[in-house]
């Protein structure tokens, strides 16, 4: 299982849940999973085209996966992944 | 790739008692040429030549002297700001007190709306250079002060809104100075690695560098926000800087700030280098990188020194209170 952490501004959509825990195999397959155990996360992650807001960011391990593979990125058993609402600053 | 013996031998050329002083016109002349040093020791990896750019180095102590020079030439340039007008900026405060500096010297009032849980060294110094504090709340973090920054530009037009993080004019400062000083001072350069908070340095510098030595790689550093200060209303609040194209980037790494504390330390212990939290994190980044790299050159750019930083402790508290108490600032990036 790999380990999803909610931010703070999304637990109310996750049932309040800081940390999910889901078995799939592409941070697209994670998402997935996220949106079926709580479907209000849908629309606030993903555009009508299926892809991951703007100001939106999900990294696996650290890493943006938009410089990975995306959606497509492979995410292993013990992989840790983290969605962050983009914050500026300066 | 430079022997190593050949940059210490180039370094002893330049040495203060081998160089000329440098006498500027005033004080905002003396912004940028920061020195490049090496940080072997910190490098993971033998085969991997580690280098600091010091931005500490800069007037007001920050990378920031850069940009606020370009901001208000370029408002006064474009007729926005002039006797009658006040300067505003949102900021969690390099850019706030570089401004402060500008403002001064340019002699125009400043405005500047700060998150009201910033650390007090920079709401002192931005007071002491003479500008004025709106304070937006803490718990909306940077993209609070932004927001209300905009609306209160909106509202009052005697504001000219300097807005580090929409004006093309802050990457290209980067562009157009610490670029091309990062090559002229490490021809051998394979990666740079900056934080990213407005994006300016690390969107000038890859403009520069792909235009001038293609095939750099250019890794961003991110601020892991801690849990007070994601108080957003919505994630639409999420804000990404008009600036930002994430095509100039190839990867982006996110640094918490335990890690960044952690980092900060070994560069004080081992470097003797003294620096803020941010250059904690982009060295964290740069290791990253390096261990994975067979005989490459790497460039971080530090964006300050660690004066701002004292009361949260980074430099000496336990590691478990500092970041505690870190969990609920908007720290400087």
């Amino acid at each position: 299982m790999s380990r999803v952490h909610i931010p703070q501004v999304l637990r109310p959509a996750a049932d309040g849940a800081k940390v999910v825990d889901v078995e799939a195999p592409t941070v697209g397959a994670v998402v997935d999973a996220l949106v079926e155990q709580h479907p209000a996360l849908g629309d606030r992650l993903r555009s009508p085209d299926g892809e991951l807001h703007r100001f939106v960011n999900v990294y696996l391990n650290g890493e943006d996966v938009r410089y990975l593979d995306g959606l497509d990125t492979r995410v292993g058993p013990d992989d840790e992944v983290r969605l962050l609402p983009a914050i500026a600053g300066g | 790739m430079a022997d190593p013996a050949e940059v210490a031998q180039a370094a002893a050329a330049t040495s203060p008692g081998s160089r000329a002083p440098s006498v500027y016109e005033d004080v905002l002349a003396g912004i940028g040429n920061t020195p490049l040093v090496g940080i072997q020791s910190l490098s993971p990896n033998p085969s991997v030549r580690l280098f600091a750019k010091l931005e500490g180095a800069n007037p007001t102590g920050s990378v920031k002297d850069r940009i606020a020079v370009a901001l208000v030439d370029d408002l006064e340039a474009r007729g926005l700001l002039g006797p009658g007008k006040v300067l505003l900026e949102s900021s969690s405060g390099n850019t706030a007190i570089a401004l402060a500096l500008v403002a001064l010297r340019r002699h125009y009032p400043l405005t500047v709306v700060m998150a009201d849980n910033v650390s007090p060294e920079r709401r002192t110094l931005v007071r002491a250079f003479g500008a004025r504090i709106v304070d937006s709340p803490g718990s909306l973090g940077s993209n609070g002060a932004i927001q209300k920054a905009r609306e209160m530009a909106r509202q009052d037009s005697r504001y000219a809104l300097a807005d580090q993080y929409g004006n093309e004019v802050n990457s290209r400062a980067h562009e157009v100075s610490t670029g091309p000083e990062i090559l002229a001072q490490c021809p051998d350069v394979d990666v740079f690695v900056a934080g990213l908070g407005t994006s300016g340095t690390l969107m000038g510098v890859a403009r520069y560098l792909r235009r001038e030595k293609p095939g750099v790689k250019i890794i961003a550093a991110e601020p892991l926000p801690g849990a007070g200060v994601q108080g957003l209303r919505s994630l639409e609040d999420g804000f990404v800087p008009e600036i930002f194209d994430p095509d100039l980037l190839d990867r982006k790494l996110l640094i918490s700030n335990r890690e960044a504390v952690l980092g900060v330390r070994a560069l004080l212990a081992r470097e003797g280098i003294f620096a803020g939290l941010s250059s904690g994190a982009i060295l964290v980044a740069a290791r990253r990188v390096a261990r994975d790299m067979e005989g490459a050159t790497v460039v971080a750019l530090l964006p300050d020194g660690g004066w701002k930083y004292l009361s949260a402790g980074i430099f000496s508290a336990n590691i478990d209170i500092v970041e505690e108490e870190l969990e609920s600032q908007v720290t400087a990036w």
